[in-house]
């Protein structure tokens, strides 16, 4: 007859090995890919994992096969609701029509690897996203740095402020003692009261009369409360990884950024997005665009807008500001910033405004800024002169850039900065 | 409990859309029952388990197989089949069933009672009985030890990929994907070896070697010398590729040796059953639709059932007409089922064009005919054999002959009175291996002479052979001989003509 097996509890990744295999056959492809997705994908999107294009080539399975195309075949079909013996109709003009092919409706799996890509985890994104970047130990040792302390209950201590007081457990503590107490008490008057009656000596009698007594009186007035019941509540220090944290990306939207500028810009707040996704539980993003104005703004209007106009960069900086004021409790959020521009500020006035609300304002409530100038003119701008003024202030590391291919340094620079910065 | 004491009982389980364990030993023993009373079917014994739709895609891309040895191969298609899946282009089958003693069918956890019922009928009775009875699989494969068989080959490829390190062994690996179409042996049976004959030959092997030792042996420059090919001596050319670079290779280590054979053995295992799609699915199909109706006219199934299971058995059997954007061609599920159920009708109501066309089936007992055909055919000759008119015309099929040379096509045979024989022809042509397995063979030179390996392409219908695909696997071919391998093309005049070499 058989037996029937109920196998859903059974591990379910048997083919886990044979995906490592295969994963590790197409790692350099995914590699390849990465920046592209990065570019490609909305920042929120791109730490979901996704789908990498893997190019066919290498992990395609040739075998000898026919060539569809040649030869002097003759197929069956069903269906037919037109046709003679002997009747001709033309091949469409490719060459190639339905005519072609294996004959049988086939199941080969090669047939639908065309349009073949691959779907990695979260995981394993990250993996071979950091992978390249040596990231794992910069991560750990910028983690170090955000840790903050966290009182916890650890028990019950004699000692403590009245509000901490353990009531309960301070009762339980007196009415052990009244009980122990008592109990020595009750057992001393009994042998007492015995002594009492069997003896016949009155002075005897008389002390041990007055002895009982002081002893019922002691039984009495055993105190419901003493200093050594008390017990109070415990807390000691415990450390706490911080779980939430915000990111402001604060883009420079005037005339002179294209597409190029903000190409760039988008991988770098990409990667920082991915890089706090991974120290962090929570995260957000707040977008900052601004012209003469700065506005707060969605993800898709922040990279697509066309809205143009001249630059002032300040305001921008203040709108964070307000931001963080209104939304972000500072002992709940772990703040960073990116600023990204061209350098191309309307006046020195404007610059020096930036710098003095970076350096008094901004920096003493974040725990990191990059300010990134896409930018390859030799020339120094207003706000590069100014803010690298303040770059040596911890937490806050200007970087230039203008190709794709230096995001990575420069992220790498920027974060390895920082922790020397620290752990110095 | 008598069968028929649980018919109230199976009424009530399979009324309910979510089935349970009993419900399925239930099925189990009912459509056991039948089969072996109703149409005398021969099974193994059924090992049904209930599984996951992720399990399932494990199940797919190891074709079924409870384990196989390692490789990225098998990672792919799964990333594929889940990429499909999710996506929403491809459906997971309710089953999936393997020829092997016990018969183990996966069933999905998401099917509903019916479902369950329906599959347990076709994959364990239908495709079991099959698997059983059919001449290919009872020739070519061992039921009995291809689960053993596969876990010696993982433990031999894990192995061997400590040792020699994954690289090797998957390079190897890859060259024997390449030829596995080539590495069966077509006309003499293999011997399927257990685990532990397995272990054992490999342990004498080494005796021997040992044994045998001399270190004049280490002066000789190949590492290994040849084994001496005895089979066939006398035949000019092996058709089984795999076969002759794994015993003529002329410095291959042993450990890959042993590879190319792993290979080898699954190809011969999975060989039946590209063989016999159209008479399997056919068959089980067949099978599910009479047990189905059989349990219902005894009284188990109940009507609403009986909907359920007309929806299901038709979109089965399904197949769109040629300029359907649904049509992929041939459903061999329709087809098969179509045959089989043609030949009852011409068993018990024959036509005078039947008696003509089949005098000896005409009249006869159906049960006895269905289980001949089953038994005694492939593909190719099945279609050859039992395409009735009736069916061509129900199907209403049309040959198309595309030749390249060509500015059209041409419609060469119709369902008419005419056409029948020569539909019959190609569709029988279009079901044989050589169509869609290009017949090339190694050339068996002497090896003292120089190294080369030689293949020749035997053409049919005047294919010629995809270029890019053809110079890939060469390349896989030289990397598993060691030295030279050249492709040859015979012609016309049966003259070889050089076409690629790989150096």
């Amino acid at each position: 007859m058989g037996k029937i097996i109920d196998r859903r509890q059974n591990s379910k990744g048997k083919s886990t090995s044979n995906r490592h295999r295969f994963l590790r056959r197409v790692e350099d492809q995914i590699k390849k890919a990465l920046p592209d997705l990065i570019s490609q994908e909305k920042i929120t999107d791109a730490s979901k994992g996704g789908t990498v294009r893997v190019p066919i080539k290498k992990i395609s399975e040739p075998s000898f096969h026919h060539d569809g195309r040649t030869g002097n075949k003759t197929t069956v079909r069903p269906g037919n609701d037109r046709f003679n013996q002997g009747d001709k109709i033309p091949k469409p003009p490719s060459g190639e029509g339905k005519g072609s092919g294996q004959g049988q409706g086939s199941n080969d799996p090669a047939v639908t690897e065309d349009e073949f890509s691959v779907t990695i985890t979260r995981d394993e994104f990250l993996h071979y996203f950091f992978d390249d970047l040596e990231l794992p130990n910069l991560l750990k040792k910028y983690m170090e740095q955000t840790e903050a302390t966290k009182l916890r209950r650890a028990g019950y201590s004699k000692e403590g402020s009245p509000a901490k007081l353990a009531i309960k457990t301070s009762y339980q503590q007196s009415m052990a003692r009244q009980i122990a107490i008592k109990g020595v008490l009750k057992k001393k008057l009994e042998g007492l009261k015995a002594a009492y009656e069997s003896s016949t000596d009155v002075e005897e009698k008389a002390s041990l009369l007055a002895e009982i007594e002081l002893v019922e009186k002691q039984m009495k007035n055993v105190p419901f409360f003493d200093h050594i019941d008390l017990r109070y509540k415990n807390h000691e220090p415990h450390p706490q990884p911080i779980t939430s944290a915000v990111m402001f990306c604060i883009m420079d939207v005037s005339a002179s950024m294209g597409e190029h500028e903000k190409d760039i810009a988008k991988r770098f707040f990409t990667l920082l997005y991915i890089f706090l996704q991974k120290q962090y539980k929570k995260i957000e993003i707040v977008f900052i665009r601004h012209h003469t104005v700065a506005k707060e703004v969605d993800e898709e209007e922040f990279f697509n807008s066309r809205e143009s106009g001249g630059t002032i960069v300040a305001p921008s900086l203040k709108l964070m500001r307000d931001i963080i004021r209104e939304r972000y409790n500072l002992s709940d959020w772990n703040i960073y910033c990116c600023q990204a521009s061209d350098g191309d500020a309307w006046s020195e006035r404007d610059a020096v405004e930036c710098r003095n609300i970076i350096k008094e304002q901004l920096l003493p409530q974040v725990q990191y800024m990059a300010y990134l100038e896409i930018n390859n003119s030799e020339y120094s701008s207003y706000l590069w002169q100014n803010y690298k003024a303040i770059s040596e202030d911890s937490g806050f590391s200007i970087r230039k850039i203008y190709q794709v291919s230096e995001i990575w340094p420069v992220f790498k620079g920027l974060f390895k900065k920082k922790s020397v910065i620290k752990t110095t | 409990m008598s069968i028929h004491s649980k018919k109230e009982l199976s009424k009530k389980m399979f009324s309910n859309p979510h089935w349970d364990f009993e419900s399925i030993e239930l099925a189990n023993e009912i459509t056991d029952y039948f089969g072996k009373s109703f149409l005398k079917l021969d099974t193994y014994p059924n090992q049904i388990e209930v599984v996951t739709s992720e399990q399932m895609l494990d199940a797919y891309s190891l074709i079924g197989l409870p384990t196989s040895y390692p490789h990225w191969k098998f990672g792919k298609d799964f990333v594929i089949n889940q990429n499909n899946y999710r996506q929403g282009r491809m459906g997971l089958s309710y089953e999936m069933v393997i020829n092997s003693n016990p018969c183990i069918s996966y069933n999905m956890e998401n099917n509903s009672t019916c479902l369950m019922v329906l599959v347990i009928a076709h994959a364990c009775q239908g495709h079991n009985a099959f698997f059983k009875g059919n001449y290919m699989f009872k020739d070519w494969t061992s039921a009995d030890a291809i689960l053993d068989y596969m876990v010696f080959a993982r433990d031999y490829v894990l192995k061997c990929e400590d040792e020699f390190g994954y690289e090797e062994v998957e390079a190897t690996l890859d060259a024997c994907h390449a030829l596995m179409n080539l590495g069966v042996d077509k006309y003499k049976k293999p011997s399927e070896r257990s685990i532990r004959e397995e272990n054992e030959r490999l342990r004498q092997l080494v005796d021997f070697k040992r044994e045998s030792y001399n270190e004049l042996w280490k002066t000789i420059p190949s590492s290994t010398s040849p084994i001496v090919e005895e089979r066939q001596r006398g035949a000019e050319v092996e058709e089984n590729i795999l076969y002759y670079i794994e015993k003529n290779a002329p410095r291959l280590p042993q450990w890959k040796r042993e590879l190319i054979r792993i290979v080898r053995k699954v190809s011969q295992y999975f060989y039946p059953q590209s063989q016999t799609k159209v008479m399997n699915e056919g068959f089980a199909t067949f099978t599910h639709y009479h047990l189905i109706n059989k349990m219902h006219d005894e009284g188990f199934l109940e009507e609403g059932f009986m909907l359920e299971f007309l929806h299901h058995h038709s979109s089965v059997i399904f197949q769109p007409p040629y300029s359907s954007k649904f049509f992929s061609g041939l459903n061999p599920y329709t087809l098969g089922f179509n045959i089989f159920m043609d030949m009852k009708r011409i068993c018990e109501n024959p036509t005078a064009e039947d008696k003509a066309w089949f005098p000896n089936m005409a009249g006869k007992d159906w049960l006895e005919h269905f289980h001949f055909a089953m038994q005694n055919f492939r593909d190719d000759s099945f279609l050859l054999q039992y395409l009735s008119p009736k069916v061509m015309r129900d199907m209403r099929l049309f040959a198309i002959r595309d030749d390249e040379k060509e500015k059209h096509y041409e419609i060469t045979a119709i369902h008419n009175e005419s056409g029948y024989r020569k539909l019959r022809e190609s569709i029988s042509s279009q079901y044989a291996r050589e169509n869609y397995v290009p017949d090339i063979q190694a050339e068996k030179g002497d090896l003292h002479e120089s190294n080369v390996l030689k293949l020749i392409y035997n053409p049919i219908h005047n294919y010629q052979l995809n270029d890019k695909e053809a110079e890939e696997t060469l390349d896989y071919v030289r990397y598993l001989w060691g030295f030279p391998v050249h492709l040859y093309r015979k012609n016309k005049l049966g003259v070889n003509q050089l076409l690629k070499k790989s150096y």
